[in-house]
């Protein structure tokens, strides 16, 4: 018994540091190129990341990506949130039909969409905004099917039924139910589910350069062609930035919560 | 089995149901039912899965949308009325607590919800939770609470509001058999305490005759019997409500003249009216003795075929070779009989009913 958990103890050891070395070589290469002088022989420097702020196409795109992700995340909370409430409550037999809306970006090819999206763009971009920002809803359409499996997911933990209809009883009305009962509930699963849109959202690339915006990932493209260590401290930033949200989040997603979590009570 | 059958006038008002119908895609759930509760008494509804009872409870509580029918609470229509607008307190079959709250938030939420001020809010939850005994536990999350002291956090969450009625759906289902009967006297107590009206829904037939003031038994979603604990079990107005409440032997006999009789015996029917000719008598357990003169014969004699123990009484199964027939009685007596010995049935000449397609008319108590 005691050879067989050393035995598990060390495949997951194992897996673990495999992984590890998955996600970190890539990693730690892109941070040595960054670091490089101008030849083998040079010392290490920083210069790449210094430039980052003093590169303006960089700094805007930074700026552009973060507001997309932002606004992207807070739209897929408001449209997909209460509306997957609404249909686990109400419409269960939609159910099937809304997983399966939510889940058809993924079988659809970026190009596709693109193609699909862009007359729709055009239309916008010359009767009501050409801001990037407009591409939070391409983009919302991107982030659905990991924010709805996610929501899913937290939705599956709790007993919502129950949990709504003992709100609804003691006075709540459906707002209240939301924002009182429902979310505090689910906050790990829409901490994940924001998490997704923004790693998804700062990582685009296809969306905005065939639709001619600039956004971080087609700026990092860009100012590669002219100062490669730069474009991989960006890229390196990002991803950075990307693990600093997931630590925070998953801390502010323990929050108050007492030992044995937040899930069905039985 | 009763507890009590007496009420305190308290906060209670009266509750009418009116020709109360929900149907789900063609199936009815709930035919027509028609009940009035007094203030302050305690009504149980209890029936087999799919009778309709909970159907009943959520129409009340605005939980689900009629068919046609009302729902009238003190003279006043709330049909129409939503859930978070009835003032009713409500404690559900699944622990309902919210599990981002301590017993006492869980509490005063409802209090929150009627702007109730802060320090009233806190004095009230506090109140509350003294009230059912967990004065102690307001700072511990439901997680941190048994099953038993989360329905006793969540009984004292709906009474917090000071709700016009309170319903209980299957409260006690959850939880073992020692910490179902404690809570179910908590329950009577606290609700003639507090003197609300209440409609306590069940499967539990026990449970049922033991907390209520007047057991309504429903079937295929029609009142069938309505009516106090010792009436729905003595004199069980169909023969649904007499082997839905309590065993019942099934022995075939005769009517004639207002009595049947089975097997050389005659017993008095709780309808004298029932038409002569063959009939199936509904018998209770209770109602048969046994004696052990094993030489005797005859139509009342059989074999026992097992003894089973159940504290203070026995219940002896005796196989009549055509029949089998359960006699319950007190657990000195029982042990007289063992398995495979040969014993005579006696029955008592309490009124009985009979299966027959006729008797089983809806005869609910107006």
């Amino acid at each position: 018994m005691r050879a067989r958990r050393i035995k598990l103890q060390a495949f997951r050891v194992a897996v673990f540091i495999a992984c590890g070395l998955f996600f970190l070589v890539p990693i730690f290469a892109m941070l040595e190129f960054s670091t490089r002088g101008n030849d083998l022989s040079s010392p290490r420097s920083l210069d790449a990341w210094t430039r980052i702020p003093s590169t303006p196409e960089l700094a805007t795109a930074i700026t552009v990506s973060l507001e997309l992700a932002l606004i992207t995340s807070v739209m897929m909370l408001v449209l997909i949130l209460p509306t997957m409430v609404w249909v686990r409550l109400r419409l269960p037999k939609l159910s099937r039909i809304v997983e399966f809306i939510c889940l058809m970006p993924l079988t659809v090819p970026a190009i596709a969409l693109v193609v699909g999206i862009k007359p729709l763009y055009i239309w916008i971009s010359l009767n009501f905004t050409d801001s990037i920002l407009a591409l939070s809803f391409a983009y919302l359409i991107l982030v659905l099917p990991y924010a709805y499996r996610a929501l899913d997911a937290g939705l599956g933990a709790i007993d919502l039924k129950t949990l709504t209809e003992a709100a609804r009883s003691l006075g709540a009305g459906w707002g209240t139910v939301m924002l009182r009962v429902v979310v505090p509930n689910m906050r790990s699963a829409i901490l994940n589910a924001s998490l997704l849109s923004v790693a998804l959202v700062l990582g685009e690339y296809t969306f905005a350069n065939l639709m001619n915006y600039e956004n971080l990932q087609v700026a990092i493209q860009f100012v590669s062609l002219v100062d490669a260590n730069t474009s991989i401290a960006v890229a390196v930033a990002a991803l950075l930035f990307a693990f600093v949200i997931l630590l925070v989040l998953s801390f502010v997603g323990r929050g108050r919560v007492p030992a044995g979590g937040l899930g069905r009570t039985r | 089995m009763s507890t009590t059958t007496t009420t305190q006038s308290g906060s209670g008002i009266e509750v009418r149901l009116e020709k109360l119908r929900r149907v789900f895609a063609g199936v009815v759930a709930l035919d027509e039912l028609t009940l009035t509760i007094a203030p302050g008494e305690l009504v149980a509804l209890l029936g087999p899965s799919g009778c309709g009872k909970t159907t009943a409870l959520r129409l009340v509580a605005g939980l689900d949308e009629v068919t046609s029918g009302n729902v009238v609470f003190g003279g006043s229509d709330v049909t129409q009325l939503g859930a978070n607008r009835r003032g009713v307190g409500m404690v559900f079959q699944a622990y309902s607590l919210f599990p981002h709250m301590t017993a006492i938030q869980n509490v005063a939420f409802g209090l929150q919800m009627r702007h109730v001020e802060n320090s009233e809010r806190r004095k009230r939850s506090g109140e509350m939770l003294e009230l059912v005994g967990l004065s102690g536990f307001a700072d511990r999350y439901p997680q941190q609470l048994s099953g038993g002291q989360q329905q006793r956090v969540a009984l004292a969450r709906a009474l917090a509001i000071r709700p016009k009625v309170l319903l209980l759906d299957e409260p006690l289902s959850a939880l073992d058999a020692k910490v179902r009967a404690r809570l179910r006297d908590e329950i009577r107590r606290v609700q003639l305490e507090v003197g609300i009206t209440t409609l306590f829904v069940t499967h539990d037939q026990e449970e049922a005759l033991a907390i209520a003031d007047r057991v309504g038994v429903m079937n295929k979603g029609r009142l069938e019997q309505l009516g106090p604990p010792t009436v729905i079990y003595s004199r069980p107005a169909t023969p649904f409500v007499a082997e839905f409440v309590g065993l019942t032997n099934k022995l075939e006999g005769t009517v004639k003249d207002g009595q049947v009789e089975v097997r050389g015996v005659r017993i008095p029917l709780v309808r004298p009216d029932t038409p002569n000719g063959p009939a199936t008598a509904l018998i209770r357990p209770e109602a048969v003795s046994l004696t052990g003169d094993g030489a005797s014969s005859g139509p009342l004699t059989g074999n026992v075929i097992a003894v089973a123990f159940l504290g203070a009484t026995s219940r002896v199964t005796v196989d009549l070779g055509d029949a089998i027939v359960l006699a319950q009685m007190p657990t000195s007596e029982a042990s007289a009989h063992t398995a495979g010995s040969r014993v005579t049935l006696k029955v008592r000449p309490d009124p009985v009913l009979i299966a027959r397609e006729e008797t089983a008319a809806t005869a609910a108590e107006a």
